[in-house]
């Protein structure tokens, strides 16, 4: 076994083969000019900068960059995708990165947000095809335990306000959406087998 | 002349003041938007975020909805157009990600005010002017998606948009320049991370006051909501008393085409734009 760098890093190339087979994204190709962070607008609340996941991807740390809260607080917003000289798509592998870490089962250490993507989904199934909102909210509540949490802390009080000026403002429309005439074609996608 | 249309899940409900601004503004123009038929969610954050095949396999069987009807497609929603042209790119430059889905890749995706703002709408839309803008003082804010990354938006201006600036300016208001057009407003972390929305949203209040705006211009329901809804929140926690309508682009048109349900379509938002609007002598 090589001996571990001056980081204690033992580069291994695995991972980044992996985003390059998957997502056509070569991480290697960065020369770590930071322009990714210096143009990105969450970086306070990230625990790593763009460009250090970046590179760490490369040195294939899976551990390092599928626990890293960065992942999940990127907003998808597309800035350093679009500026980066290497034509890497950063945003592509922070999504690469999540989908990956929720596959490995690990724990997430932004488990509200991912919470938040899996009420989504779930609702647009449950809903037959499109968003219920005020659904949504609810699944929410559930599986992130913040209703629970809320409801302790009575800080459900300042939700229950919110919904009730969203109603009477005509913005929480209770009623479910259209359910979709197609919606079995479409479930029957929705579990196709990656290539 | 009529067109295909998105609307998206959030402007049957959430967004209705969009949704009721669009359907007013159209029908000045002449337009009739074809609703395409049993579109479904396009996945948003969430399916790109944690499932990449099914984010593109939502996104794609709205193309082929579309596609049926052989016409144009807008979309009013910054983050579904930008879902859509993903899928878009998939399915025309890698065909084999998506091997159940054919798309011949025909008809062209536009987001809403790109659509509205090409020249000759543009005119057509200054000609039916009854009540100019009087200078209302706005900075324009696109949001993130709609222009980014321009290999998939096929956006020439993405770092500075001026559509809706050239808009405004039509209208008789006065669009004033700032940094912050395409910055984020947090997206999809309203309800997951309000604390990012708040730093993130607060930044963009005072870059549009610095700029000396009075209100702020939107084209994204999105954008609408993250620096509509928590103005009241964010003034209480930093101790200043923000006040900034946000408008959508749309309400705008009809305000100065002098529709008669603007009121309605503004009193749907929690930062309430009349007593700017009536101090400008516009309402
Ligand atoms: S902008 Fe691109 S090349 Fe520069 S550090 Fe970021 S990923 Fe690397
Ligand atoms: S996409 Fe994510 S990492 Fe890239 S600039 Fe936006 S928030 Fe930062």
């Amino acid at each position: 076994m090589a001996a571990a760098g001056r980081y204690g890093l033992e580069p291994q190339f695995t991972l980044s083969e992996e985003i390059l087979r998957d997502r056509q994204i070569c991480v290697t190709d960065c020369y770590q000019c930071a322009k990714c962070s210096a143009g990105c607008p969450l970086t306070f609340a990230m625990d790593r900068l763009p460009h250090e996941i970046i590179r760490l991807a490369g040195l294939g740390q899976t551990d390092l960059v599928l626990g890293s809260s960065t992942i999940w607080v990127c907003s998808a917003c597309e800035t350093c995708t679009t500026r980066c000289p290497n034509d890497i798509d950063i945003a592509g592998v922070m999504d690469y990165l999540k989908e990956r870490a929720v596959r490995s089962g690990r724990p997430v250490p932004q488990p509200q947000v991912l919470a938040f993507h899996r009420a989504f989904l779930e609702n647009i199934r449950l809903a037959g095809g499109r968003l219920h909102e005020p659904l949504l909210l609810g699944l929410y509540m559930l599986k992130s335990g913040q209703g629970l949490r809320r409801l302790q802390t009575g800080e459900i009080k300042a939700d229950l306000r919110l919904g009730l000026k969203m109603f009477q403002k005509g913005r929480l429309g209770l009623k479910p959406p259209r359910r979709l005439l197609q919606l079995e074609a479409l479930v029957k996608l929705w579990h196709q087998p990656k290539s | 002349m009529k067109v295909s249309y998105y609307p998206g899940c959030s402007l049957e409900h959430s967004a209705r003041d969009y949704q009721e601004s669009i359907s007013a503004v159209v029908a000045l123009l002449n337009l009739a938007l074809e609703e395409i038929p049993d579109w479904n969610c396009c996945g948003a954050t969430a399916a790109h975020s944690i499932d990449e095949h099914l984010a593109l396999t939502l996104a794609a069987r709205n193309l082929i909805q579309a596609e049926t009807l052989g016409q144009d497609v807008v979309v009013p929603c910054a983050l579904c157009f930008n879902r859509l042209k993903v899928a878009e790119h998939t399915l025309v430059q890698r065909p084999a990600a998506l091997p159940e889905m054919a798309y011949q890749g025909a008809i062209k995706i536009w987001d809403l005010l790109d659509y509205l703002t090409q020249p000759p709408l543009l005119d057509q839309i200054q000609a039916k002017i009854v009540r100019p803008l009087r200078g209302l003082r706005t900075v324009c804010y696109y949001g993130c998606v709609v222009a980014r990354p321009p290999k998939i938006t096929q956006r020439p201006d993405y770092e500075n948009p001026t559509n809706m600036d050239t808009l405004v300016k039509r209208l008789g208001g006065n669009p004033y320049p700032w940094s912050y057009k395409t910055d984020c407003c947090g997206a999809g972390f309203t309800i997951s991370r309000p604390d990012i929305i708040d730093t993130l949203v607060q930044k963009l209040y005072d870059r549009a006051l610095e700029a000396e705006a009075e209100c702020i211009v939107v084209s994204c329901q999105m954008c609408q909501a993250n620096l509509d809804i928590p103005q009241e929140r964010i003034s209480q926690k930093t101790g200043k008393s923000y006040y900034l309508p946000i408008l959508y682009f749309t309400e705008l048109i009809g305000l100065a085409l002098g529709h008669p349900e603007v009121t309605t379509w503004l009193s749907r938002h929690f930062v309430n734009p009349l007593p700017l609007l009536q101090r400008r002598g516009l309402l």
